[in-house]
């Protein structure tokens, strides 16, 4: 566990001694403890996994997405606080739109991934309000520049990151499945969308009959390496 | 966004005294063109400036860079069209810095729009963008008065427009090389110029490509003439 602040922990507008912001790393400490959200960038597109902890049998499949579509060719995977990243999606969603109303075409995923970060910094000068406590993971795909991932983290740093999208979605099935802990958390919901060549450069949620496949296919996976696991030293 | 007000002002003295001339509004007469080929874009203008019948300047150059491989060719007020222009150009640069990398054409086109649709009421402009960037090549975009915006691989503007139409719907080819459509507009230049009594002076042309800007002149006794009669 991370040293404790002692005093100079209670506003983000405080440097420590040692030239750190703690309310910054709190909140990277809130995304840390959330469940994973993946994106991986392949030749023709980007696919997004998340995996959604159910914390009550009473909700509906399909409830408290944490996968937004921001403008047509752009999608955002969130992981931490799910209602701060629902607000920044919003923010995203209004940079994209005044983008195109001002330019006439698609944000460029770099620039919009600029300025949320932008956005998501602002918050962490200041005691009157707290850091976001999510990061983000924005993908899009165009003819022109192809696929690309940005991801953001509550900092406000926004950092850039090859199979096709269709054999892709199957392998973030799997990712997703391997790394979710039995032990810590019960049932999981797997979230999964992708845009790309195959989605015409549009972001969508995975179909119904393709995102079963990939599930059956990371369930066969991980009894295959329960087995393998046995006979290896 | 920054938004750009343009205010007419109303001249100040007599009207009796002032010679007529000073009484009109200064007029980039016109006439304007731009062509896309294969790997950019051939512009080109006349050069005559008038304030009613006077000449205010006969060696105008209507044809103004926005930015490194985007130019504009403007018609209608002089005025009108170098606030906007200088207006677009600024806003241009920034985007262009902010996104680190050249601008795209059709970009520069929509701030023309969108200046010249908001202000329609005040604005008399009729603009025609071009150049050349890495995504779609050579584009041509016209707006014309009202602020309308539309890509047409060829366009013609201006008072002596009207007078080519003919010329150009009957004289176009596709897939033209940059040679043929350099002789294409100063031919059709030369036609509007002669019969628009607001269409003048010298022919500017320019080429833009992926290679930079090159500018042309072909002075008035150069120019190809038509017509025995």
């Amino acid at each position: 566990m991370s040293s404790i602040g002692t005093g100079y922990d209670l506003s983000a507008s405080t440097f420590s001694p040692d030239g750190r912001v703690f309310q910054v790393e709190y909140a990277m400490k809130a995304v840390e403890n959330s469940s994973t959200a993946i994106g991986i960038r392949c030749k023709d597109g980007v696919v997004f996994g998340v995996e959604k902890l159910v914390l009550s049998k009473l909700y509906e499949e399909g409830s408290n997405k944490r996968i937004f579509n921001i403008d047509r060719h752009v999608g955002m995977a969130v992981a931490g606080l799910l209602a701060d990243a629902r607000s920044l999606s919003e923010v995203a969603r209004e940079e994209a739109s005044n983008f195109r109303s001002n330019y006439g075409h698609d944000i460029p995923l770099k620039h919009l991934a600029d300025r949320v970060a932008m956005y998501v910094h602002a918050y962490t000068l200041y005691s009157a309000v707290r850091p976001f406590g999510c990061s983000f993971i924005l993908g899009s795909y165009d003819d022109d520049d192809g696929p690309q991932l940005y991801m953001v983290d509550p900092s406000g740093i926004s950092y850039m990151k090859e199979m096709t999208c269709r054999e892709l979605v199957k392998e973030v099935a799997k990712i997703i499945y391997i790394v979710h802990d039995e032990v810590k958390d019960k049932t999981f919901e797997l979230e999964l969308s992708w845009v790309g060549e195959v989605t015409k450069g549009r972001h969508e949620l995975v179909p119904k009959d393709i995102k079963e496949e990939a599930e059956k296919y990371a369930k066969e996976s991980l009894e295959e390496e329960d087995d393998s696991d046995e006979d290896n030293m | 966004m920054a938004a750009v007000s343009l205010v007419r002002c109303e001249r100040g003295f007599a009207r009796d005294a002032a010679p007529d001339w000073m009484r009109q509004e200064l007029r980039t007469g016109t006439t304007i063109m731009a062509v896309e080929f294969d790997g950019g874009v051939v512009i080109g203008a006349d050069s005559r400036t008038t304030t009613g019948a006077y000449i205010a300047n006969r060696v105008t150059d209507k044809l103004t860079p926005i930015h490194e491989r985007i130019f504009c060719c403007r018609s209608g007020s002089a005025a009108d069209t170098q606030a906007i222009s200088d207006a677009v150009t600024y806003q241009l640069g920034f985007h262009s810095i902010e996104l680190d990398e050249p601008p795209l054409v059709q970009t520069a086109a929509n701030l023309f729009r969108e200046m010249c649709y908001r202000y329609r009421e005040e604005l008399m402009a009729g603009i025609i963008v071009a150049g050349w960037d890495k995504r779609r090549g050579g584009q041509v975009y016209t707006v014309p008065v009202g602020g309308m915006l539309t890509r047409q691989p060829v366009s013609v503007g201006g008072s002596g427009s009207s007078y080519i139409y003919g010329y150009v719907d009957s004289n176009y080819r596709a897939h033209m090389s940059k040679e043929e459509c350099l002789q294409f507009t100063a031919q059709a230049l030369s036609l509007a110029m002669e019969r628009d009594g607001s269409s003048g002076g010298v022919v500017r042309l320019a080429v833009i490509s992926e290679h930079g800007v090159e500018r042309r002149v072909v002075a008035g006794n150069q120019l190809p003439s038509f017509s025995a009669i």
